[in-house]
C-alpha cells in the first residue's frame, strides 16, 4: 500500500510510477490519496500504463486499487 | 489519448483567452488580461507594500480568482481546510518565483498571453520556462519533497480568501486609502465589477479543471500526459484568434512589445526561475491562487511570499523596465545590476532548497 496523503502535485503519480518501474509492472497496487486531484491524476497515469482502477473513498480518503 | 484530455480544460482554456482579450478590450493593460504576478504586484502597490507610482492599483481579478475556487470547491465539496507542507519554504519560493516573473514581465500565463499578442520575447521566456520545468523535473525525479500537509481548522483554510474579500469591501468603501497609479500599467483597468465577474467565471473553471501552466510541460515530460498542456496551447489559440479578430494582432515581433522588454537573456533566465520554483511549488501562480481558495494554507502562504516578493522586487529595483522609445530613439529595456543579482541568489536559494529536500543528500531510506 502506497501511502500518499497529504502529497502535493505531482507527487503522488511519482510514487506510483516508481512502484510500477521498481515492481517491474506489478498485476495489482494499491494507494491511498486525500485529495479528488490526486484519484484524478493517478487513474489518467495508471490507465495510460494498462491498468485498471478502481476507487474507494471513506471519510474523504481514497484508496485506489490498480489492477492489470 | 484524446480520451485523457479533460474536455473542462479545454473549455477553461478558451474561456480565459477570451476574458483575457475581453479585459484588456475593456482598459486592461495591452496582452495582460490576466497576470498574476503584475496584479498581485500592483496590489502590493495599492497597499503600500510597494511604492512604485506605474504599478498600484487594487486589482479586483485576484479576488474574483481566489473566491470562484473557493465558491466552486464549497459546491463540489472539496474544499478542505489543510496546510503544513514546509509553508517557509514555500513563502520563499513564492517570492522568487515572482522576482523571476517580474524580471520577465509576467507570470506564466501573462507569458501564453503575450505569446498569442505576437510578443517574441515571450516565446524567449518560454524556453527558459521549459529549460526551469525541466530543472524541477530532475529534483522531483531524486524524490523532492515539501513533505505531507494535514488537516487543520477552517480559520486556515478560510484565511485569504477572507482577506482579500476584506481588502476588496475596504477598496470600494474607502478607496483613498489605497494608492492609484496615475499613469503606466497601474492606471489601465477594466472597469471593477467586470473584472471581479469574470475572474469568478475563471476562477470557478480553473478549479475545476485543475488548469496550470507550469503543470502542462511538467506531466507532458514526466508522464508523456498531456492533459494539462492542452488548457495551455487553447489559451495561446484563442487569444491569437482574439487579436486577429479586434484587429489587435499586429504580427510576431521582440520590438516595441507592450510591457516587455528585449533583453533576451533575462528573459530567458528569469522564467528559468519561475518554472524550476512553480515546480517545487507543484502550480504555476495561477494555480496557487486556486489552492488557496479549495482551503490550501500552504498556497496561501505562497500567495503571501509571492506578494512580498513583488515588494521587494520594485523597493530593491530587481523588476525589469519595458523597451521604450525617447525621442525617436528605441531603447531596450531589461533589468539593472540589482536584479541580476537576484536572479543568481534566486538559482542559489532554489539549488538549495531543492538538494535539501531531496533524496541526494540522504542515505538511501528504506
Amino acid at each position: 500500500m502506497i501511502d500518499a496523503r497529504g502529497q502535493s502535485c505531482p507527487i503522488p503519480v511519482v510514487m506510483v510510477q516508481d512502484a510500477v518501474k521498481k515492481g517491474n509492472n506489478p498485476a495489482e497496487l494499491q494507494v491511498k490519496v486525500d485529495a479528488m486531484v490526486c484519484v484524478e491524476n493517478i487513474t489518467r497515469y495508471a490507465s495510460s500504463q494498462g491498468y485498471t482502477v478502481k476507487v474507494d473513498e471513506a471519510d474523504g480518503e481514497y484508496t485506489l486499487t490498480l489492477k492489470k | 489519448m484524446s480520451k485523457r484530455i479533460n474536455p473542462w480544460v479545454l473549455i477553461t482554456g478558451v474561456v480565459v483567452g477570451i476574458a483575457a482579450v475581453l479585459l484588456t478590450a475593456l482598459g486592461n493593460p495591452a496582452n495582460m488580461g490576466f497576470c498574476i504576478a503584475c496584479f498581485l504586484r500592483d496590489i502590493a502597490g495599492a497597499t503600500h507594500l510597494q511604492t512604485a507610482a506605474p504599478v498600484q492599483y487594487f486589482r479586483p481579478e485576484i479576488v474574483g480568482l481566489v473566491l470562484g475556487s473557493t465558491i466552486m470547491s464549497l459546491a463540489s465539496k472539496e474544499f478542505k481546510a489543510r496546510a503544513g507542507s514546509s509553508p517557509a519554504t514555500r513563502f520563499i519560493l513564492g517570492a522568487f518565483v515572482m522576482i523571476g516573473a517580474l524580471v520577465f514581465l509576467g507570470c506564466p500565463l501573462r507569458m501564453v498571453i503575450r505569446m498569442g499578442g505576437g510578443d517574441l520575447n515571450a516565446f524567449v521566456g518560454l524556453v527558459g520556462f521549459f529549460l526551469g520545468i525541466l530543472i524541477g523535473v530532475f529534483f522531483l525525479k531524486k524524490g523532492f519533497t515539501l513533505k505531507r500537509t494535514y488537516e487543520v481548522t477552517k480559520t486556515e483554510g478560510f484565511a485569504l480568501p477572507a482577506v482579500l474579500v476584506l481588502l476588496f469591501v475596504l477598496f470600494l468603501a474607502a478607496p483613498a486609502l489605497f494608492a492609484f497609479s496615475e499613469s503606466g500599467p497601474g492606471s489601465k483597468f477594466a472597469p471593477a465589477f467586470v473584472s471581479l465577474l469574470v475572474a469568478l467565471v475563471v476562477g470557478a473553471l480553473c478549479q475545476k479543471s485543475r488548469l496550470c501552466m507550469v503543470g502542462g510541460m511538467r506531466d507532458a515530460v514526466m508522464f508523456r500526459d498531456f492533459n494539462l498542456i492542452s488548457g495551455f496551447i487553447a489559451i495561446f489559440v484563442t487569444v491569437l484568434l482574439g487579436n486577429v479578430v479586434l484587429s489587435k494582432f499586429t504580427g510576431f515581433s521582440a520590438l516595441s512589445q507592450p510591457i516587455s522588454h528585449s533583453s533576451e537573456l533575462w528573459n530567458l533566465l528569469g522564467m528559468v526561475l519561475v518554472g524550476w520554483g512553480s515546480v517545487l511549488l507543484g502550480g504555476c501562480p495561477l494555480r496557487q491562487l486556486i489552492l488557496a481558495g479549495e482551503g490550501n494554507g500552504d498556497s496561501a502562504v505562497t500567495v503571501l511570499g509571492m506578494l512580498v516578493g513583488a515588494a521587494f522586487a520594485h523597493n530593491f529595483k530587481l523588476a525589469g523596465s519595458a523597451d521604450s522609445v525617447t525621442d525617436g530613439v528605441y531603447k531596450v529595456g531589461g533589468i539593472a545590476t540589482t536584479g541580476k543579482v537576484a536572479v543568481f541568489i534566486g538559482f542559489a536559494v532554489l539549488l538549495v532548497i531543492s538538494l535539501v529536500n531531496s533524496s541526494m543528500l540522504k542515505k538511501e531510506a528504506k
